[in-house]
């Protein structure tokens, strides 16, 4: 399965290591025509407002049809840019989670933290998980489609619509590879809606 | 002094901020204004100066850390993280920087050196560092006293690209050979370099840096931040080169903002000669500069640091 993941800048090689050492055959997207070559699209964590100037507005109408069609996940950065309100400040989104999310809401890089957090999408188990976050966004708002996949004290950190999915901290740079497991067997789930 | 902030959970976060600016450009900046146009630009980070390296060069004087009211001005101008460099040594400064809020802090031989012997203890801190280095060694004597990123020095304010390419040139070069040398000639190797053998193991492992490996120092056109890049650089600093005419007058507002987009696009694009023709075909010029083989060595700002 051919996964890409968004090159513009930002950690991009960290979710590339992750998703090869799960088996996924990954390339690099730095232009909007290669988002025509892949089944799955991760969206890393970086400055979402230089995404936003390195799309330019063709690429950001590209994206946008990509992510409202085929799978997607975006950490951090990648959240911001997929949720359909953006404050702090206000930005543009691409609208494939009903969700507000507010950019640097912990604080500065001082405030940013390593915690233990819950991951729900997990089979019964043992569902704690390590969570990085660095000067992360905060999920304000939860639209009536989107469900919280995971959670960490009371905040949801990832959720979930349809295909889409996102995280305010950074599984790329823990070594558990569920999240991104779950990612991909989003990709070769064939209905819209998967439950898990 | 602060909590010891050595520990594994600290460096992974502070490198993991470095890790987010990979493919980016941080930009020297003197005041809002200039902060805005970075960050509309597309810039990942700036970097709060009272005075880009090539007016410290022109000037003179004694270069310090900025003051805490400019820094603090352009910290409420941008939402992308804020750097701001420390003298190198001077932990004082440092700890002011980091009750200050900046997200990076660069102990920097753009400013005159407190310390003849001594870096600061970057462990001790909360905030990630970033220090410059000329060659392997120095690189890993910063990551020993904790620098989370390392940038080359290049020769700083100049406009001239030619230090930060042998600089970078150096480093990668001595880690190739460190990868094919066996397991006692590392021993040598380490104190060849004089640096740690366990760093020196490591680099010798994974073939590169333990940390990121940006570039600095000279960088002033879309075709310079592609070169280094190609090179190995992970990201690149631009200081004078985007705001500056020539060494003591700023560029034009519009130029400036141009030439930072461009710089911005070269350094993703950094290996697509196509759209690095189209955002250079684009800009008017760059910064008069100062050629560094007409420097003598009194005047190099790239020799300090030990």
């Amino acid at each position: 399965m051919k996964i890409g993941v968004l090159a513009l800048q930002g950690d991009f090689d960290a979710h590339r290591r992750r998703l090869e050492e799960l088996g996924a055959d990954v390339v690099l997207v730095k232009k909007a025509e290669q988002l025509d070559e892949i089944e799955g699209l991760v969206i890393p964590g970086g400055e979402s407002g230089t995404f936003l100037k390195l799309l330019g507005e063709a690429g950001f109408e590209k994206l946008k049809q990509f992510v409202h069609a085929k799978p997607t996940f975006g950490t951090c950065a990648g959240a911001i840019l997929l949720a359909a309100e953006v404050e702090n400040p206000k930005q543009a989104g691409l609208g494939a989670l009903d969700i507000r999310i507010r950019r640097n809401a912990y604080g500065r890089q001082i405030d940013s933290s390593i915690r233990e957090g819950r991951f729900l999408a997990e089979k019964p188990g043992d569902s704690r998980i390590e969570m990085v976050f660095i000067r992360a966004p905060k999920i304000e708002r939860v639209g009536p489609g989107v469900e919280v996949i995971a959670t960490e004290g009371s905040d949801p950190v990832a959720v979930r619509q349809g295909r889409v999915m996102a995280a305010t901290f950074h599984p790329e740079l823990s070594d558990d590879t569920r999240v991104h497991q779950a990612f991909l067997d989003l990709c070769g789930a064939d209905t819209p809606v998967r439950r898990l | 002094m602060s909590q010891n902030n050595g520990s594994s959970t600290s460096l992974r976060l502070k490198t993991g901020l470095a890790e987010m600016l990979k493919g980016g450009v941080i930009m020297d900046v003197t005041n809002a204004e200039q902060a805005t146009i970075a960050e509309k630009a597309g810039a990942v980070a700036v970097m709060a100066l009272e005075r880009v390296p090539a007016q410290i060069r022109a000037e003179g004087g004694v270069a310090r850390m900025a003051s805490p009211k400019k820094i603090r001005e352009i910290m409420a101008a941008v939402s992308i993280p804020v750097m701001a460099k420390c003298r190198i040594g001077h932990f004082a400064e440092a700890q002011i920087l980091q009750e200050l809020g900046v997200d990076y802090i660069d102990e920097s031989e753009v400013l005159t050196p407190a310390d003849e012997a001594h870096h600061v203890d970057k462990h001790a801190f909360k905030v990630p560092f970033v220090c410059g280095a000329r060659n392997l060694g120095e690189a890993l004597r910063r990551i020993a006293e904790g620098a989370c990123m390392i940038r080359t020095k290049g020769e700083a304010g100049t406009g001239d690209v030619v230090h930060a390419v042998k600089h970078i040139r150096q480093i990668v070069q001595e880690m190739k050979i460190l990868t094919v040398l066996s397991e006692e000639e590392l021993y040598a190797k380490a104190k060849e370099h004089q640096a740690p053998y366990e760093l020196v193991r490591i680099v010798a492992k994974a073939g590169k840096l333990p940390v990121p490996n940006f570039s600095a120092g000279g960088i002033a056109t879309p075709a310079d931040a592609s070169l280094v890049m190609q090179l190995g650089a992970e990201a690149v600093f631009v200081g004078s080169g985007i705001f500056m005419k020539d060494s003591t007058t700023f560029a034009d507002p519009q130029e400036a903002e141009k030439r930072a987009r461009a710089i911005v696009k070269a350094a993703t694009h950094y290996n697509d000669p196509k759209v690095l023709l189209e955002v250079s075909e684009d800009l008017a010029g760059a910064m008069k500069g100062l050629a560094v083989a007409g420097l003598d060595e009194a005047h190099m700002l790239q020799t300090r640091g030990w």
